[in-house]
């Protein structure tokens, strides 16, 4: 198969968010294995691609001042049913930068196919960088995606992410997030998973909020059924005056399912404030009750339900 | 014509009998309002005849258009047209405004949830894309609420309390709801306490230790709130405790 009849497959496996294959004005990059099979960049913004045996070697550069208006599209996938993607990534996000990343991660043939990351990121003084990882796999689950990053977030910056598998079976996913705040940053970190059959999830989020009035969320949304397990470890440190931060789990399980939660916060300095929440429960019995009332059946219900908390 | 009959239901919660032998008929596209004192059984002849769960296992039966509903899930209910407003409707962490309304539409299509919003006084502009949640004050939930339920386009709407923790403006659109309901020939049975909403049914019962003592026009059901209550022969339940209540 040729390299654009490669991406091509790619992109037509994720349905409609496939759909930024074209457009000058739209950065994108697409990597199938350790191949990559499309490409292209705008001003501002260089996507350095190394081969290596079982995946690729990236270092992004985003310019300082730039700030690209469109979504940059980055697709890592395997057609193939069995393999290892490893992707080795390095991002520097250039002060007063502004770049929203949307990775799509795409296995729809999987049997036995593991997706590993490892990445670096630094964000400048007062830029903001966004990463959306969202993932497709196929029905059989046949995937192990592990994801590690390391997040120093400079002064004033902003980070957002989001790590989103709602469709297809997710497998095993060992998710590992860690950031480091300075003075007056931002931090969100969001994780919205469906696990299904024999899944097993582990997430494991860190923050740590150094500089003065830093600020940080960590939201984790799960709702698990069949037999599928899920393990949540969310941990927020504050040290430095007025740095805020809240950490929320929310988890509905259903079938033999089995969810646990471990939220760890810290605080140092008398002026930091973090919070904590977490819920874990099989779908509420009022919503329910609502929604059947307008004539949906128990299992309509519940997955509108489970839409609205993984929305 | 009596559309909903309620035939020598008896429901027991925790041991107590909270609905006695009741018997009840409504008329097809009426408003029909229930009040009674606290621990009446109004709010259990609603979750009963609604069939939620721990309020199927009553004695007498209940008929829709002659049919008994026994062994009849909520869903099932719903789908042949009987559904419920909740006193306190419940919250929707993340589900959007749309989703939501056209959940149990009969029309599911954009336009038509503006429409129903427009109809309880939300501007669709400003919330169509909110979500049901606890960003929304008591008011608007119960508006939106009510949104969902005139989509639905209903044959039987139950309102529990439909008055309860709203403003001025909100009562208002629900006594313009009633209106609608009644152009679109739906049956009406209110739940309440207050005079104001008594006064837009067309009849009324006085409920009281799960039996209706009296029925009638508006008018005469309404004096009993001039005299609290009527002097009857039973003694009044207290609410069952909410940790006896079924889930």
């Amino acid at each position: 198969m040729s390299d654009v009849a490669t991406a091509r497959a790619l992109l037509e496996s994720l349905g409609a968010a496939g759909s930024h294959f074209t457009g000058d004005d739209v950065a994108h990059l697409e990597v199938n294995g350790n191949e990559v099979v499309g490409s292209h960049l705008v001003p501002g913004l260089d996507v350095d691609v190394e081969q290596i045996d079982d995946g690729i070697e990236a270092h992004i550069r985003l310019h300082e001042g730039v700030r690209i208006a469109n979504p940059v599209h980055l697709c890592f996938g395997m057609l193939p049913t069995e393999g290892l993607q490893h992707i080795v990534m390095k991002v520097d996000v250039e002060a007063d930068s502004f770049a929203s990343v949307q990775a799509h991660c795409t296995f729809p043939n999987a049997i036995d196919i593991t997706h590993k990351m490892d990445a670096v990121v630094n964000i400048a003084p007062g830029a903001t960088y966004e990463y959306f990882e969202r993932h497709l796999h196929g029905a059989e689950g046949g995937v192990l995606v592990v994801p590690k990053t390391l997040v120093h977030i400079g002064e004033g910056a902003r980070f957002r992410t989001e790590f989103e598998l709602v469709k297809g079976q997710a497998g095993v996913i060992d998710f590992d997030y860690d950031a480091d705040c300075d003075a007056q940053s931002t931090l969100e970190m969001i994780t919205r998973i469906i696990g299904r059959g024999h899944d097993t999830v582990t997430i494991r989020e860190t923050g740590r909020l150094n500089g003065e009035g830093a600020r940080a969320v960590l939201n984790s949304y799960l709702a698990l059924r069949d037999d599928a397990r899920a393990e949540v470890y969310n941990t927020l440190s504050a040290s430095a005056p007025y740095a805020r931060g809240h950490v929320d789990c929310k988890e509905i399980v259903q079938h033999r399912a089995v969810a646990k939660a471990v939220p760890i916060v810290e605080v140092s300095h008398p002026l930091a404030h973090i919070t904590h929440e977490a819920a874990i429960g099989s779908v509420d019995s009022k919503q329910l009750q609502t929604l059947m009332s307008r004539g949906l059946t128990e299992d309509e219900a519940t997955d509108l339900i489970i839409e609205g908390l993984l929305s | 014509m009596g559309i909903l009959e309620l035939h020598n239901v008896t429901l027991e919660l925790g041991g107590k009998p909270i609905l006695n032998d009741l018997s009840v008929d409504f008329w097809e596209g009426h408003v029909h309002a229930l009040i009674g004192p606290n621990g009446a059984g109004k709010s259990t002849l609603a979750s009963t005849i609604m069939g939620l769960p721990g309020y199927t296992h009553h004695s007498g039966d209940i008929l829709l258009d002659g049919q008994s509903l026994r062994g009849v899930p909520v869903d099932e209910r719903a789908r042949r047209g009987i559904t419920l407003a909740w006193q306190e409707p419940a919250r929707f962490e993340g589900l959007r405004m749309d989703r939501f309304i056209s959940a149990g539409a009969k029309v599911k299509s954009r336009e038509n949830v503006e429409r129903m919003l427009t109809r309880v006084g939300l501007d669709p502009a400003r919330y169509i894309g909110r979500k049901v949640d606890k960003t929304l004050s008591g008011g608007e939930r119960k508006r939106v609420e009510l949104a969902s339920i005139l989509a639905m386009e209903p044959r039987i709407v139950l309102m529990d309390e439909p008055d309860s923790g709203i403003d001025v403006e909100a009562l208002q659109r629900i006594f313009d709801a009633l209106t609608d309901f009644k152009a679109m020939g739906t049956t009406v049975i209110m739940i309440t306490h207050s005079v104001a909403v008594l006064e837009h049914a067309e009849h009324a019962f006085l409920l009281c230790n799960g039996r209706i003592l009296d029925k009638g026009s508006v008018g005469k059901i309404s004096g009993y709130f001039a005299n609290n209550c009527i002097p009857c022969h039973h003694e009044n339940m207290p609410a069952p405790d909410e940790e006896m209540m079924p889930a």
